[in-house]
């Protein structure tokens, strides 16, 4: 109970905040609609109408959550297109989209870990790597992503690459470096003393590294994958944003930007939210478990 | 116990080491010439700085001295290293917190590639020796410092090392602990015969466990004073009220002022 209050006093100023911003900025739009009509519109009317327009300029939290609402569970159990009329998801839901978005972040941080992790392998093991690598890989990172996307997927289409696979690379693109990061600084983690044992009993490289280096880095390992997975997920969206893609959640938001659904853009943003935070706690969850297992309290 | 007849174990002769430092070399270690016998206890004691810990470094082949020569078992340290000829127990445990203090204890042994069976059998035997019988199953930060820093001990032992390296070990310890865990060397080193090589800062500590005293002095670190200990070999605790425990911990006390270690 103790850390839940705090949380939900938080989330009430927020939407506090919100409904004053979206009565704030929708305002003008009544009144400018009520002075083309010729007629006064008293305060009460503004508030009722600036929380129910259809093209707001902020929409309400309500009118987002009734959205969220329809977008998944009413499209998907009653829709004429849902996995309960026809046995898949409709390309109309968020579940659908969230999905399409969901594996190719996975796909994508799955890869991006890996590369992350052999590359801090490298990096700690080779003097030249280090200091070859390293900065090239600091400099991926200063070139936005926004530019690159676009690039990466027309010159895969141009050679038959469509669909999960662009995205995922993408995706990896940006989670390979907290990882590579974190675990760089993992494997550097046992100290002189700990190395100086383990070479009193002439143990090899990989001895050094499989039973001191490797364990020692997992505390390390968990909190790069934290960044890691939500980078991923942003690196989907953004890669579903040029070309046209048709599904995902990046999809949603440009078609809703392109036809000022305002309603649908802030629908598709809390699904992504959610999708990140559920995210990031699975990991956390799982570096609870491992921690544990393995001794550490973490 | 000690063999005057067979060769030293350890054998140092007009050691030097000089670090390359930022601000010029460092002379850590200057004409060190020093015979250990087998089954020595030998204690090195000296202000920090002297060298104390490099030269057992160096008998480690962590360090590397730039002139004279050092045998270890009558070769180099290097390949006395590869041998596996010591234990080496530093100043903290270092036990590792992702494996119970059986796991910790057999950790050498996996790396020599011991079977799975011999590693049970061992790591029961040594955890034994140093009183840990109950706790192979324990996780190092369930233990204390003093148990963690047996466990540590136990894992040196673990390998059937005939040398025994020993850097301070108990130097983080408060000085209850510190009694006991000096007792229970001494009745370890009684049981199995090992030679050992330990530093420590500590006067009284110095003098209770040795049969040879290494005094050292710093800038640059070099040997004041040798002290035979005439001591018997079985020590009670109170032997350091005896007159002459105290004229042992006098002679150390002047050979360190002699080496300016006070200045």
């Amino acid at each position: 109970m103790k850390s839940v209050l705090p949380i939900l006093t938080v989330l009430f100023a927020l939407v506090l905040i919100w409904y004053g911003a979206a009565i704030g900025l929708n305002a003008q739009w009544t009144r400018d609609q009520a002075a083309r009509a010729g007629v006064e519109v008293s305060f009460s009317d503004i508030l009722s109408d600036t929380l129910s327009q259809a093209r707001p300029k902020l929409p309400a939290p309500h009118q987002v959550a009734v959205e969220l609402y329809q977008s998944t569970w009413d499209e998907e159990v009653n829709g004429r297109r849902g996995i309960v009329a026809t046995g898949t998801l409709s390309n109309r839901s968020l579940i659908y989209h969230g999905w399409v978005t969901l594996s190719a972040t996975m796909l994508g941080f799955a890869f991006g870990t890996g590369l992350g992790i052999l590359l801090a392998v490298g990096i700690v093991h080779s003097k030249a790597m280090d200091m070859s690598f390293m900065p090239w890989a600091i400099a991926s990172q200063t070139v936005p992503i926004l530019a690159i996307a676009p690039m990466v997927i027309v010159v895969l289409a141009s050679i038959g690459i469509k669909g999960l696979i662009p995205k995922a690379i993408i995706a990896a693109y940006l989670s390979f470096f907290p990882v590579l990061v974190g675990m760089v600084k993992g494997f550097r983690a046992p100290d002189t003393m700990q190395l100086d044992l383990l070479k009193t009993y002439n143990a090899s490289r990989f001895g050094t590294f499989w039973r001191l280096r490797l364990p020692s880095s997992v505390p390390y390992l968990f909190a790069s994958l934290k960044v890691g997975i939500a980078a991923a997920l942003v690196g989907t969206i953004v890669g579903e944003l040029p070309a046209g893609a048709s599904a995902g959640l990046g999809a949603r938001l440009l078609s809703g930007s392109y036809y000022g659904q305002t309603i649908q853009i802030w629908a598709a943003l809390l699904a992504a939210a959610a999708l990140a935070a559920g995210l990031v706690v699975i990991v956390g969850v799982i570096e609870r478990i491992v921690l544990g297992r393995m001794g550490m309290r973490s | 116990m000690k063999d005057m007849s067979s060769p030293p174990v350890i054998e140092a002769k007009g050691i030097g080491l000089i670090f390359q430092t930022d601000d010029g070399p460092v002379e850590a270690l200057k004409d060190i010439s020093l015979a250990i016998g087998r089954g020595e206890f030998v204690s090195f004691i000296g202000p920090s700085g002297c060298g104390k810990t490099t030269f057992l470094r160096a008998i480690a082949a962590l360090e590397h001295p730039t002139s004279g020569t050092l045998t270890v078992n009558g070769m180099s340290p290097e390949e006395a290293r590869r041998s596996r000829a010591y234990g080496y127990v530093f100043q903290a445990a270092g036990l590792y917190p992702w494996r119970t203090i059986a796991g910790n204890v057999q950790l050498p042994l996996e790396i020599m590639g011991f079977s799975r069976a011999e590693r049970a059998e061992r790591v029961r035997k040594v955890l034994d020796l140093v009183d840990l019988g109950g706790f192979g199953k324990k996780f190092p930060w369930q233990l204390s410092g003093g148990m963690q820093q047996r466990a540590s001990i136990a894992r040196a032992l673990a390998f059937d090392a005939d040398i025994l390296l020993m850097d301070e070990p108990f130097g983080a310890l408060d000085e209850i602990v510190r009694d006991r865990l000096n007792e229970e060397l001494l009745k370890l080193w009684n049981e199995t015969g090992k030679t050992i090589g330990f530093v420590t800062h500590s006067i009284p500590e110095a003098v209770y466990l040795s049969t040879k005293i290494v005094v050292m002095s710093p800038r640059p670190g070099r040997i004041a004073d040798v002290i035979e200990s005439p001591l018997p070999r079985e020590r009670p605790l109170d032997i350091r009220d005896s007159p002459e425990f105290l004229e042992i911990a006098h002679r150390v006390r002047e050979g360190l002022r002699a080496g300016h270690a006070y200045d």
